[in-house]
């Protein structure tokens, strides 16, 4: 059984029906889809946000990507990843991140894609910077993502 | 070695990326960034608090111990914020 992987980052939106008919196209093995988007958000902790730049490490980002897509594959049985990360400036409402992962059952493509998203938060090499009515700033980790994606790592 | 800086650390670095050549004794990320923070006060703020600075070596983290020999390319950067 094959798992096609697809893994973009780029600065255009991303059409979430479009991707999952890429990934289920002319499959039967197919029969669960997951899929995550993350959006730009109009506050933070109450402050208000008028927009969101997304900086990323070219070369670095896909390779981490694909490390811990690689690593989904091997932990549960899936039949398609992609994962897409938009960079560039946002605005309140538009799409940021999509996570879709394919398996028979829906368990496996749950959980995938709830790993996915905690390493992509916490380990792959993208920074935002919000933009509010107070000014600028870089956005600070928050530790409960590391505890999200420390969890994985329990056995 | 080519090194790169990004977010936070790019704008206080002042710079993107770089060449540099460290001396022979500086072998650890922990001994660069310390020697790096010595070239100059942009560098000493940029890595002010060694301990939040997130390095990788050629694609892939690693900690603050780990050995620079060999290094093509590392990066600085703040603890990172995507998704």
């Amino acid at each position: 059984m094959t798992c096609p992987v697809t893994i973009r980052i780029q600065e255009d939106d991303f059409d979430i029906a479009r991707e999952i008919a890429i990934l289920t196209d002319s499959r039967t093995d197919i029969g669960a889809v997951v899929s995550f988007s993350g959006i730009c958000r109009a506050d933070e902790d109450s402050a208000k946000i008028a927009a969101l730049t997304l900086e990323h490490y070219p070369g670095m980002a896909e390779e981490e990507i694909r490390r811990h897509a690689d690593e989904a594959i091997s932990r549960w049985p899936l039949n398609g990843v992609t994962v897409i990360h938009r960079v560039g400036r946002f605005m309140p409402g538009q799409n940021i991140v999509l996570v879709l992962t394919a398996s028979q059952h829906r368990q496996a493509a749950f959980q995938a894609a709830e790993f996915l998203m905690d390493y992509l938060k916490t380990s792959a090499p993208f920074w935002k910077k919000e933009e509010s009515a107070t000014g600028t700033g870089w956005v600070e980790a928050h530790a409960r993502d590391d505890e999200a994606a420390a969890r994985w790592t329990k056995s | 070695m080519k090194v790169k800086y990004f977010a936070w650390v790019r704008e206080r670095v002042g710079k993107a990326e770089e060449t540099i050549e460290p001396p022979a004794s500086v072998r650890t990320v922990e001994e660069l960034i310390a020697w790096l923070s010595g070239q100059s006060e942009a560098y000493a703020y940029a890595f002010e608090k060694p301990k939040v600075i997130r390095t990788a070596i050629d694609h892939a983290h690693v900690k603050s111990d780990a050995a620079i020999a060999g290094a093509r390319e590392i990066a600085f950067f703040p603890p990172m914020t995507g998704g």
